[in-house]
């Protein structure tokens, strides 16, 4: 299996780099590559309804279960016969679609590409795997939909379709995570051994729910359904790939695959159920009041969707195998129409409904084949939809608890996609011919080849379903519902199934006769849909995420608004009310407060130093403020030499002096100050000034009464003269016991003085 | 004693932090000297101080308390390097008054021109 992946890959790049004559025949390298391993997968049918799966291991790092894992069984088999199948077929239709259109390259290498990692979707058996499988696909659907990057709309499909898709990814990443933390591994295998474990976790609610929020944003769930129409911007080989018949179904996939893990809890029963039933409606509803062709097919494709989902829910044995026959069905025809959409689009120019008319005379078979295709939507007989649609009935029927409600809205949904597919024949084949932009014929044999393939294949399994037994059988087996066979059959009998058919079908038919036939009606639905709902999905999405960008901008110029003043008052502040944190809460701890004045000179030169650094503030002249606080420095200097600090004293003379000759050299070439603060702005650095001070000040206070000298000074003071045979005990510590501190010390001297000189020889670029 | 050299730590912490927010370039060195300067009188009271009693030892037998040869050692170290920071600074200063003609700190929004 990891062959077949390793082809794709190695085939879409090497469509990249063909070129010249025969470019034009390009696209038939991937439509081989997709038949043969179509062609596999069909062979090893036989083999996984004997032997159940086949498992293929690549250990990489087996310690931490980092292993390539592969599985082959009915669910993976069931899904890569659709994607390699479905492939070939619009392979086969993009090589007409595209001829027109440049970068016919890249656009097969990700479609290649996307295949590949479908594929890999679903023959993971490794779930880490599994999910960058499921990313990987998430950008190819992005890279496809903005394939026309010219367009603003198509960008902006694309990006919402990748949020989206993402943030379900992530989702669906913490999922796995804590899934994996439960069952101690991130193999399929483990999970399906530790299934009663993972269901009496007390994480079991938020794993599953981050899981069905992935599993919901892929496959166009609601409330995240709005990106799907969006995605009709793709090309139309696009639509009739990703987004209708496989990536769409990857959320429908990974449900059935976790069912057997997480399923038949009350939670899954009542949410994934809900879900489906909404989406259902939704999809359904908005279907046939759309003008664009494309976008009736996407909201059919929601709804269609949504009863996946619903099935799978419901997750009895009839409603996984009514899934798994309408997984087809859908496929089958959803693909046929997307592609037949973009070949009237094509054709005639248009794809608006409105426009369109009387096509039966221009274009009799893709008539012919359209009509196949949406009876089978329509589930009427005797298309596979029709049996699957039974099917899904029954199902509904039997279905435990919530039964009646979900069929009475099932009933409304299938009513509403009878009169779609009604509608859309009646207005688009049917009526008088309208006057379109090209004249439209049906010339090009491959064009139609898809759809042809597709419905006439829906039509034989509608009268011989027993066929696709054979392929349901294992795939029930590994959701784990194998104990019943699967017995298909087009003709149950006039049952209570059937009596509800034959009343949604005349139903649809009565609301297709008031959709296509009454005049206005269905023009005033749309503008009823247009008043009640006076907000969509998609506009308040891009308005979220637009607020978010605004928002983030503005926070941005706020913080980095570029005056450095204000990041170093904002960093005071902070700094300042954290030490009255700090002071507060350690409030409790003693503090020796006493004052006493003696000796006075002491107390006498602290008033001297306070008072010039005072004033060193407040003069507007430069050179006092450098003598005021040179005698900061020097009355600093004898406070050191007072309390025992004779080299601390020397030092701060030197340095001092050294200082204000400095700023004396400087001070002739630079200006006088400017009194640029404003009167106000000089109290409000005040006031934090104090507040910082203050604060500094209670530290100092504090930091007196906490002792930590004889840890480590008592040392020093022991063997400065034993060891080091120095009596000056601080110097010793300097250049013997920290002589590597002094040389680095002096090293950074020296790369300061370095600066200096070069800042001050460097000759200014204006000169 | 110390509570006045407490007081005397805050008030210059409170005069550098004052400097340091105004748009003069030079002010601003000033005040990244007081802050320097307090920080370093900090780490030496911060560990006791004793008058009149340098650390001078002959032998191992200590005569009485005196002082602690740590922070004496650290805040020399931190003497030295405040003086690496403003000499520096100084340069930058002269060198960005040279090219742009202005004391602001304000103009100092772009990184290009």
């Amino acid at each position: 299996m990891l062959v077949i992946l390793v082809l794709f890959v190695v085939i879409a790049f090497g469509l990249t780099v063909i070129r010249g004559r025969i470019s034009i025949y390009k696209v038939f390298l991937p439509v081989i590559l997709q038949l043969s391993a179509f062609v596999y997968f069909f062979i090893k049918i036989k083999h996984i309804g004997k032997y159940d799966k086949i498992n293929e291991i690549y250990r990489w790092i087996p310690q931490l279960g980092l292993n390539l894992e592969f599985t082959l069984d009915g669910l993976s088999l069931v899904f890569a016969l659709l994607v390699t199948g479905i492939g070939v077929l619009v392979f086969i239709y993009a090589h007409s679609y595209m001829r027109h259109y440049g970068r016919s390259g890249y656009f097969y290498f990700y479609l290649t590409i996307f295949s590949a990692a479908m594929l890999g979707l679903v023959l993971s058996a490794n779930m880490i795997q599994l999910f960058i499988f499921w990313e990987l696909t998430s950008l190819l659907s992005f890279l496809l939909i903005s394939f026309f990057h010219e367009k603003e709309e198509a960008r902006k499909a694309a990006l919402q379709s990748l949020y989206i898709t993402g943030f379900g990814g992530l989702c669906l990443l913490a999922g796995f995570l804590i899934i994996g933390g439960i069952t101690g591994s991130y193999s399929l295998e483990n999970w399906l051994l530790h299934a009663d474990a993972v269901k009496s976790d007390k994480l079991y609610l938020p794993a599953l729910l981050l899981i069905l929020v992935g599993a919901f944003t892929k496959s166009a769930q609601f409330p995240f359904h709005f990106w799907l129409p969006g995605a009709m911007q793709a090309p139309t080989p696009v639509s009739s790939y990703l987004h209708s018949a496989t990536m769409v179904k990857a959320g429908i996939f990974l449900l059935a695959r976790l069912t057997p893990v997480l399923g038949d809890t009350p939670e899954w029963t009542f949410i994934i159920p809900l879900i489906g039933v909404l989406t259902m409606l939704t999809g359904s509803y908005f279907a046939i009041t759309q003008t664009d062709l494309k976008a009736i097919l996407a909201y059919t494709t929601i709804s269609a969707l949504g009863i996946l989902v619903l099935m799978l829910g419901i997750g009895t044995t009839l409603a996984v195998k009514a899934a798994m026959v309408f997984l087809f069905v859908h496929a089958f025809y959803k693909a046929s129409l997307f592609m037949l959409a973009g070949f009237i689009d094509k054709k005639t120019g248009t794809r608006d409904i409105s426009k369109l008319g009387g096509l039966i005379h221009h274009m009799p078979f893709t008539f012919v084949f359209a009509l196949l295709a949406l009876f089978s939507m329509a589930g009427l007989p005797p298309m596979l939809g029709f049996l699957s649609k039974e099917l899904i009935y029954e199902a509904k029927v039997h279905s435990p608890g919530i039964a009646s409600m979900v069929l009475i809205l099932g009933i409304s949904t299938n009513v509403l996609l009878v009169a779609t597919s009604l509608f859309f024949i009646s207005k688009v084949f049917l009526g008088k011919k309208s006057n379109y932009p090209k004249h439209p014929d049906e010339k090009g044999l491959l064009w139609l080849a898809g759809p042809a393939l597709l419905t006439l294949l829906s039509l034989f399994l509608g009268i011989w379903p027993e066929a696709l037994g054979e392929l349901l059988q294992p795939a029930l087996n590994s959701v784990g519902f194998g104990a019943e066979m699967v017995k298909l059959k087009l003709w149950h009998g006039f049952n209570r199934v059937f009596f509800l058919s034959a009343f949604t079908v005349s139903l649809g038919v009565f609301l297709w006769w008031l959709t296509a036939f009454r005049a206005g009606f269905i023009i005033k639905w749309r503008q009823l849909n247009k008043k009640i709902f006076t907000w969509n999905f998609s506009d308040a999405f891009a308005g979220g995420i637009a607020s978010l960008v605004k928002f983030s901008k503005i926070s941005t110029s706020r913080i980095q608004h570029g005056y450095h003043r204000f990041y170093l008052l904002s960093t005071i502040l902070f700094v300042s009310l954290l030490l009255w944190f700090q002071i507060y809460i350690t409030r409790g701890v003693e503090t020796d407060i006493s004052f006493s004045a003696r000796p006075f000179y002491i107390l006498g030169l602290c008033v001297v130093v306070f008072l010039s650094a005072l004033f060193a503030t407040l003069t507007n002249s430069r050179i006092v403020a450098i003598i005021a606080m040179g005698v900061v420095g020097y009355g600093i200097s004898l406070i050191y030499m007072y309390y025992s600090a004779i080299d601390l004293a020397i030092t701060q003379i030197l340095v001092e002096t050294f200082t204000i000759v400095m700023f004396v050299i400087i001070l002739q070439r630079l200006p006088n100050f400017a009194r640029l603060s404003s009167k106000h702005a000089k109290i409000r650095d005040m006031l934090i000034a104090l507040l910082f001070g203050g604060g500094m000040m209670m530290l100092a206070i504090k930091s007196i009464s906490v002792d930590f000298r004889q840890p480590v000074s008592g040392f020093f003071t022991e063997n400065s003269y034993i060891k080091a045979h120095g009596e000056n005990v601080v110097n010793v510590i300097l250049v013997d016991f920290r002589a590597l501190d002094t040389l680095g010390e002096v090293t950074v001297l020296a790369i300061a003085a370095l600066g200096v000189y070069a800042l001050i020889h460097k000759k200014s670029k204006k000169e | 004693m110390e509570i006045t050299l407490a007081i005397l730590i805050g008030l210059l912490y409170a005069v550098g932090a004052y400097m340091i927010l105004r748009r003069s370039i030079l002010k601003f060195i000033i005040g990244i000297i007081f802050l320097s300067n307090a920080t370093n009188l900090l780490v030496f009271i911060s560990s006791g101080i004793v008058a009149g009693k340098p650390v001078f030892v002959k032998g191992a037998r200590i005569d009485g308390p005196l002082a602690d040869p740590l922070p004496q050692a650290l805040v020399l170290t931190a003497i030295v390097i405040g003086l690496g920071i403003v000499v520096f600074s100084l340069a930058l200063k002269y060198k960005f008054f040279s090219e742009t003609g202005t004391d602001d700190l304000d103009q100092l929004k772009k990184t290009d021109e």
